[in-house]
């Protein structure tokens, strides 16, 4: 990220335009991974009004109105505007350099499918100081609440919708591209770091439905503005068509946002414990199968809706069966770390916790599938908590393992490992104040997305708001972090950890403006 | 490792994958259509077929002793300002037999109105089993100002539902489809 | 060190007692076990399944503990070389399987008992609207009085605003709930007048979206006479967290004498809407309706939420044409919020609730409506 290595052709161009027309991965990995994290603050921010709202019983900040729009807001943000264009950051910044490749295969698509970002957020975020306010209808967005009765600015929504979906294909089909066709001689598919391979997955898996979300806002646009009846029930639609559609894309959505974790884990986890990684075979398999499973099981979402039993017994059935390829991947990280020789940086110390907080986002994940127990947990914090524990200490942990783990290779310099394992603790406790009361909540009968709640409720409330505000605050240390590493410190060596591993240690630190313009020694690519 | 151009191989991966795209948009779009059809062969969300057309000299005929409760429900949809209800609260028929019933509705408004109504039955797996000879469903009404009307349902029940299916019940929701911007007189009246 | 970490101690035993709104508030930390055979069930293999889940937890985490313990390189562990299995690949996707199967056999048992809705006894009508409930018994004879009412939450808008200190049920009461008898299958059909709900109450275990268009079923058998309260489980707007459910079961002779009682005041209803009503008894009354079933999108001033919800202070319908002021009360306003009272009020409470906006807010119209005249409009309407 500094602009001074120019050992190669040519280095960054000056100034704002080295960044609005920059082609070169790096440059826009950089971009994606602090756009990401500027959604991150801002979807935080909407996050603690939720929690400052539920800190007490009562109305005390917020209308319910405005609390409906902090709740959708706040997960649409979180989902498409930070944990998205995070992976797709690392995967632009480590899968050319993973493979031995110059760049992305498509670099100017590159450009374009980044800056079409920021004026999908923005259009999103605008709506908030519109008359009518922000979308109100969940991140969801369940007809007909989010047609016949939404407020006008839904049509943003949509457009927003869309130009996010075209950035998410540009960047998959680009990321496919770039790793079937760019990998250096002697990288063959089965020798490519797992983190390759989980995105390779997640790519195809966004290329299969995306467009579906795609289709699903355009059937509401329609519906909204031009009089057809695709949701309404009245011109013969049907409201729970909308859920299948959105559901069909809503589930792999869940996978793409942890399918590229996995690979991060299963790349951090085997440097610290200085051994190779255990069963990449069945990893790679383990990640496929789960991205299969996760096209038949959507409707585990709507097990209240009314389906016929058959169909709630192969939705339950299919849904228990993602237990197994996770649960392998589950022992071949623990099997990793058995008898290795550990040592516990900040990078290490996320994975380890989103080892076992996903573990455990995992076993909820288990009890909802279970129909007639989901039955009583549907719709209620029991769910808020377990897509929490995968999401937060699940994806985003990743994502910061990740940024620890490659810092150093990205700027030259090592962070400050003490500020690190202090933002690591503060974030795992306050993390785990935050959603473990939840669970309780959920089961004593809290639904989730409501303003306010009976008194029963008051105490887990408070205390989750206060892991809330911990969580919150402590992500600001990251960002000290950063900024201090990137102006300088203790110089990295280009293998930066002791049982680092892979094309991305061969070259210096930090890495070069451009890699790999010449493919890499055959002899350096290693079985993973 | 590649020994063709990668630059080509690149284009066509890309023009594979635009179509994929292309095909997944109109998946979305495809599942429509298909919803509708499992709806139809499931009775998923207890949705019904439509008119049930058989061989003009087949008029069906009660085929069992068995006799199943068919309860009849209406509701308005949020606007809708017709009294909507059931003539009949409830009926008992013999699975194969024919019956006739109807729902009566009323324009209370100054103006011309115009309403569909959309059958649902419970329980969901019931309704493939309910044959409609004839439904008001199947048109939309349109009542003049204060007009009110009989609207006949004839159906019966398939023989071959299900032995533990001893009570059914068809519901109709009622939703205003007037257009309003023809009626506009009728509602500056108001 | 020691006296800080008292004042730490002290700090936090202070906030759990400042912030422990409700001493008596349970630490309710499980789901609860009901009152009916199918809540019972569900809450075993709710259980079956999370002591699963804790033995895989303990077993898993158990031996990454014991690794990061033993084989850290501080304690001059080396590293194994070891990095695959066949073997160990199948059995740990051999064993998880069988595990799922055994899961999966009381999840089905207990789902194929919840979904057999046959032989019930009693069949409710449960119709959601933003944001209250609607209750309509079937009956067997369309000439018998008609059960129906419309259940809202009764807790006041000033509990909310923390204006009135929070009462017991905050919440969780209503102004009619709804009543059924003990040892009796009742079946629910579950729609939905605008937007989806969703029909809960956790002591039943029975969860139902509520879905315009389309009826949805779901049933109980009660074992215990006792109040059973519950909220809607699916945003549906605004009010989505004041919509709550309360079911009282009760034993079959109060359920009757219930049941006959209602169909009285239903009859009453009908004659008293002749009765003539003075402006005081209108007022009172007025405010009341009005602050269940106005309140929220017109707010306790008759400010409204402009624009979606217009302000009644100074309104032009308001303190206009009575007769249109009634008209726009009874059929509501189609494509907007504003619903059509005339089927879920009575003449007495139209009346009333006119009354008091019109002579409200700072409106002064002086008009005094009598249920009569609702009536003969509405009599005029049907």
């Amino acid at each position: 990220m500094s602009a001074a290595h120019d050992d190669h052709h040519h280095g960054p161009a000056k100034g704002i335009s080295r960044w609005l027309f920059t082609t070169n991965h790096k440059d826009i990995g950089s971009l994606y991974l602090w756009f990401s994290f500027a959604m991150f603050l801002l979807g935080g921010t909407f996050a603690m009004v939720i929690r400052a709202e539920l800190f007490q019983p009562g109305l005390q900040l917020v209308d319910p109105n405005f609390f409906n729009q902090m709740t959708t807001m706040h997960g649409l943000i979180m989902v498409f505007g930070a944990v998205m264009p995070a992976f797709v950051g690392l995967a632009n910044w480590m899968i050319p350099m993973m493979i031995g490749a110059p760049d992305m295969a498509l670099p100017r698509m590159n450009n374009w499918s980044f800056w079409i970002l920021p004026f999908a957020f923005a259009m999103l975020s605008a709506t908030l100081f519109m008359e009518a306010g922000a979308p109100n209808f969940g991140w969801t967005f369940y007809a007909p609440l989010s047609t016949t009765y939404a407020p006008e600015t839904v049509t943003f929504f949509i457009f927003a919708v869309h130009i996010m979906g075209a950035s998410s294909i540009m960047g998959s089909i680009n990321i496919i591209a770039t790793i079937l066709n760019m990998r250096a001689p002697g990288m063959t598919l089965m020798k490519m770091p797992l983190f390759v391979w989980t995105w390779l997955i997640t790519a195809y898996l966004l290329i299969a439905v995306m467009p579906v979300l795609a289709g699903v806002v355009t059937m509401m646009l329609f519906d909204i503005h031009f009089g057809t009846s695709f949701f309404n029930a009245a011109g013969g639609g049907d409201p729970v068509l909308f859920q299948h559609v959105f559901w069909f894309f809503g589930h792999p959505e869940v996978y793409i946002m942890i399918l590229p974790a996995f690979g991060i884990v299963s790349a951090i986890i085997p440097t610290f414990a200085r051994k190779r990684l255990f069963g990449y075979d069945s990893m790679v398999y383990a990640t496929a199968s789960i991205a299969f499973l996760s096209f038949i099981v959507w409707a585990h979402h709507m097990f209240t809706v009314g389906m016929p039993i058959a169909g709630e017994l192969f939705f339950m059935y299919a849904t228990m069966l993602i237990a197994v390829p996770t649960g392998v991947k589950v022992f071949n990280w623990v099997a990793t770390m058995f008898r290795g020789s550990m040592t516990f940086e900040t990078p290490m110390l996320f994975a380890i916790a989103f080892v076992v907080l996903f573990t455990m986002g995992g076993f909820t994940g288990l009890m909802l599938a279970i129909t007639p127990a989901d039955f009583q947990y549907h719709d209620t914090y029991f769910v808020v908590a377990h897509f929490h524990y995968v999401l937060v200490p699940g994806a985003v942990f990743s994502i910061m393992a990740a940024v620890y783990y490659w810092l150093p290779k990205w700027t030259g310099y090592m962070y400050d490992e003490t500020l690190g394992k202090l933002h690591f603790w503060l974030s795992f406790i306050g993390v785990n104040i935050l959603f473990f009361p939840q669970h309780f909540l959920g089961l004593a009968g809290m639904p989730r997305r409501i303003p306010d709640y009976a008194l029963q409720f008051a105490d887990f409330n408070w205390i989750s708001s206060v892991g809330g505000f911990l969580f919150g605050a402590s992500q600001l240390i990251l960002l000290v972090v950063v900024i201090k590493c990137v102006k300088g410190g203790k110089k990295a060596t280009a293998q930066v950890w002791e049982g680092a591993q892979g094309l991305e240690w061969t070259v210096d630190s930090p890495a070069p403006y451009h890699t790999f313009a010449t493919p890499p020694d055959p002899k350096l690519i290693h079985a993973q | 490792m590649k020994s063709e151009n990668p630059r080509s191989s690149t284009k066509r991966l890309v023009t594979k994958l635009l179509f994929a795209v292309v095909g997944m948009f109109a998946f979305g779009f495809a599942l429509v259509p298909l919803y509708d059809v499992i709806c139809d062969i499931t009775g998923l969300n207890g949705k019904t077929s439509g008119r049930y057309s058989m061989a003009a000299d087949s008029e069906p005929v009660p085929v069992s002793e068995r006799e199943i409760t068919v309860q009849f429900m209406a509701q308005n949809s949020a606007g809708m300002e017709w009294v909507f209800g059931p003539n009949e609260a409830q009926v008992k028929v013999h699975p194969g037999e024919v019956k006739v019933v109807s729902y009566r509705a009323k324009n209370p408004n100054d103006y011309v109105m115009t309403g569909q109504a959309i059958p649902s039955v419970a329980p969901n797996e019931a309704a493939q089993y309910l044959k409609k000879l004839e439904c008001f469903c199947f048109a939309e009404q349109e009542l003049q100002p204060g007009e009110e009307v009989n609207m006949a349902i004839r159906f019966f029940v398939d023989e071959n539902i299900p032995e533990k299916i001893t009570k059914l019940t068809l519901s109709y929701s009622l939703h205003d489809i007037t257009d309003y911007e023809v009626a506009v007189e009728g509602i500056a009246a108001r | 060190m020691l006296p800080k970490a008292k004042l730490w101690l002290g700090l936090v035993v202070a906030a759990f007692t400042l912030f422990s709104t409700n001493l008596q508030a349970a630490w309710e930390l499980n789901m609860t076990q009901g009152v009916t055979q199918i809540s019972r069930d569900t809450y075993d293999l709710h259980m079956q399944i999370l002591w699963w889940c804790v033995a895989i937890g303990v077993v898993v985490f158990g031996v990454m503990l014991w690794s990061i313990i033993n084989h850290r390189k501080s304690k001059g562990a080396v590293s194994a070389t070891f990095h695959e299995s066949t073997k160990v690949e199948i059995i740990w996707t051999v064993i998880p399987f069988v595990i799922l199967i055994l899961m999966a056999i009381p999840a089905t048992r207990v789902l194929t008992e919840a979904y057999d809705s046959s032989e019930s006894e009693i069949d409710i009508q449960v119709i959601g609207y933003q944001w209250r409930w609607e209750y309509k018994y079937m009956r067997e004879d369309a000439n018998d009085e008609e059960v129906s009412f419309f259940s809202v939450m009764s807790t006041s808008r000033e509990e909310i605003s923390n204006d009135l200190p929070k009462q017991e049920h905050y919440l969780l009461d209503v102004d009619n709930p709804l009543v059924i008898p003990i040892n009796k299958k009742v079946r629910f059909l579950v729609t939905a007048n605008d937007v989806i709900h969703a029909w809960w109450v956790p002591a039943f275990a029975v969860k139902k979206d509520a879905i315009p268009g389309f009826i949805n079923e779901a049933w109980t058998i009660v074992e215990e006479p006792g109040v059973y309260r519950g909220q809607c489980a699916e945003l549906c707007g605004l009010d989505h967290g004041f919509m709550p459910i309360v079911v009282h079961a009760v034993e079959q002779e109060e359920y009757e004498a219930w049941y006959a009682q209602k169909q009285e005041a239903a009859r009453v209803t009908r004659e008293m809407a002749n009765n003539v009503v003075t402006m005081d008894e209108s007022m009172a009354n007025g405010a009341d309706i009005y602050n269940r079933n106005c309140v929220a999108c017109h707010q306790a001033a008759g400010t409204g939420l402009p624009p979606a919800f217009p302000a009644l202070a100074g309104s032009d319908v308001v303190n206009g044409d009575l007769r249109a002021n009634i008209d726009l009360l009874i059929n509501g306003v189609p494509g907007t919020a504003m619903a059509a009272y005339g089927r879920q009020l009575n003449p007495i409470e139209l009346a009333a609730v006119v009354t008091y906006i019109r002579n409200s807010f700072g409106n002064t119209t002086g008009d005094l409506v009598q249920p009569a005249d609702v009536n003969t409009i509405l009599q005029e309407a049907q």
